[in-house]
């Protein structure tokens, strides 16, 4: 009767940290000033650190599973979060397609963050009293970290949309670029265990009061959106994200250093 | 033999000279990452096993398989060979757990303890951070994400000093 999560939903939650992690992570290097290179350094770190954590959770799943031959193993014949990670191609990917579009100017960068950011510290909240300890505790340990990534990208959004006549414009541009993208948090085609029309009500509160500070109209649900992120049907920047981060794995099958 | 009999309390002796890596001045017993030490020996074994439950402190945290490596040195050094490192993630680690040595240790290294309890909903408000080299209140954020996962950076109004502060979490 208890819950058990689907070795699906685990990979979900994983894509989902694992590749917002990876664009954050470009900019490392390449931040507007020290600090703020190194926020998004820490920001990507926390992301990387709970794909891995979901990432051995689904392959602890799919090691007790019967025929695991659908999934990429191991030399030893095992699911690991390696082999997760490097060895799925794109339509075996379930993030949210908002979270691979490219960075584009700093406005795509922290709204993006802001969107995904406030969407995570809701579905944490929920994941993290789950009845399944390990979902729990994965979930209460990133929730703290979530909670610090709105908090960031909320003061620079606001900070942009209060700025410059071109930091508002950015901002603005950067809001038509990914609005059309919010809806997949809310189809839940996994079906996690969350309330989604409460976390829905609650994100576009957050949201819209700072759209308000940020002098952008109040943002409204979209009657049409992108989708396809859960089910395996990418934009064609997965791929390039993919082909940069498992070209190792791939060239040089079981390469360790 | 001598080993045969270890104790637990030994084990906890020795963790107490396991430093941190990012902060060196603090032990892992300082920062509340050991949850529980456990000795057992079965009767064919001629060494014990010993057990060292941890919890990572940030998610992402590179130093999390740096601590347990030193850890297993620490023990091995002190001639335990058999160390098995267990890491829990519930519950989830705390700046509440550092101790009070821990905190006062920070402050004497440069870096400002952290201010209030991890679970306060003002956690992330405006909290006041005194500045730990010349005490002054008048201090002022100059970046939410510091040197390392952990710390944020302050400036000193009075001293003029930037200082590290450890995040509440
Ligand atoms: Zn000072």
């Amino acid at each position: 009767m208890s819950y058990q999560p689907t070795v699906s939903q685990l990979i979900h939650l994983a894509d989902n940290a694992l590749i917002l992690g990876h664009r954050l992570s470009e900019w490392c290097g390449h931040g507007p000033a020290l600090e703020q290179d190194i926020a998004l350094s820490n920001i990507a770190l926390d992301y990387v650190g709970a794909a891995r954590n979901w990432y051995q959770l689904a392959a602890n799943q799919i090691n007790s599973l019967q025929d695991k031959a659908a999934f990429p193993l191991n030399a030893q014949g095992e699911a690991t979060e390696d082999t997760l990670a490097y060895l799925r191609d794109a339509f075996d990917f379930k993030n949210f397609l908002l979270l691979e579009l490219p960075n584009g100017d700093w406005a795509v960068t922290t709204l993006r963050l802001l969107l995904s950011a406030s969407y995570q510290q809701l579905l944490l909240q929920q994941l993290s009293t789950n009845e399944h300890a390990d979902v729990a505790a994965i979930a209460a340990k990133s929730l703290k970290e979530v909670t610090y990534h709105v908090r960031w990208s909320e003061d620079w959004v606001k900070r942009l949309g209060d700025g410059t006549d071109e930091s508002h414009q950015r901002l603005q541009a950067a809001y038509h670029e990914l609005w059309p993208y919010i809806g997949e948090f809310w189809e839940n085609k996994l079906a996690l265990p969350i309330d989604i029309a409460s976390m829905q009500a609650q994100w576009l509160a957050k949201i819209n009061q700072v759209f308000e500070a940020s002098h952008l109209p109040q943002g409204v649900l979209p009657t049409w959106h992108q989708t396809g992120g859960t089910e395996g049907i990418h934009t064609e920047h997965l791929g390039y994200i993919l082909a940069e981060m498992q070209f190792l794995q791939r060239a040089y099958p079981n390469a360790e250093w | 033999m001598v080993t045969n009999t270890i104790s637990e309390a030994y084990v906890w002796e020795l963790l107490a000279q396991v430093n941190d890596p990012e902060v060196p001045v603090l032990s892992v017993l300082d920062l509340g990452i050991v949850r529980a030490v456990t000795v057992s020996l079965t009767a064919n074994e001629n060494a014990p096993q010993v057990t060292v439950t941890i919890t990572p402190t940030y998610t992402g945290c590179p130093a999390t398989d740096l601590i347990a490596m030193n850890i297993r040195l620490g023990l091995l050094q002190a001639g335990i060979p058999k160390v098995n490192i267990q890491t829990v993630l519930s519950p989830a680690w705390t700046t509440d757990w550092i101790t009070p040595e821990g905190a006062a240790k920070l402050k004497a290294y440069g870096i400002a303890p952290p201010v209030g309890k991890s679970l306060d909903n003002a956690y992330l408000e405006d909290i006041t951070v005194p500045c730990p080299r010349c005490g002054s209140n008048d201090t002022q954020l100059l970046s939410a994400f510091g040197s390392t996962a952990c710390k944020a950076l302050y400036q000193c109004s009075d001293c003029k000093e930037p200082f590290d502060y450890f995040k509440c979490h």
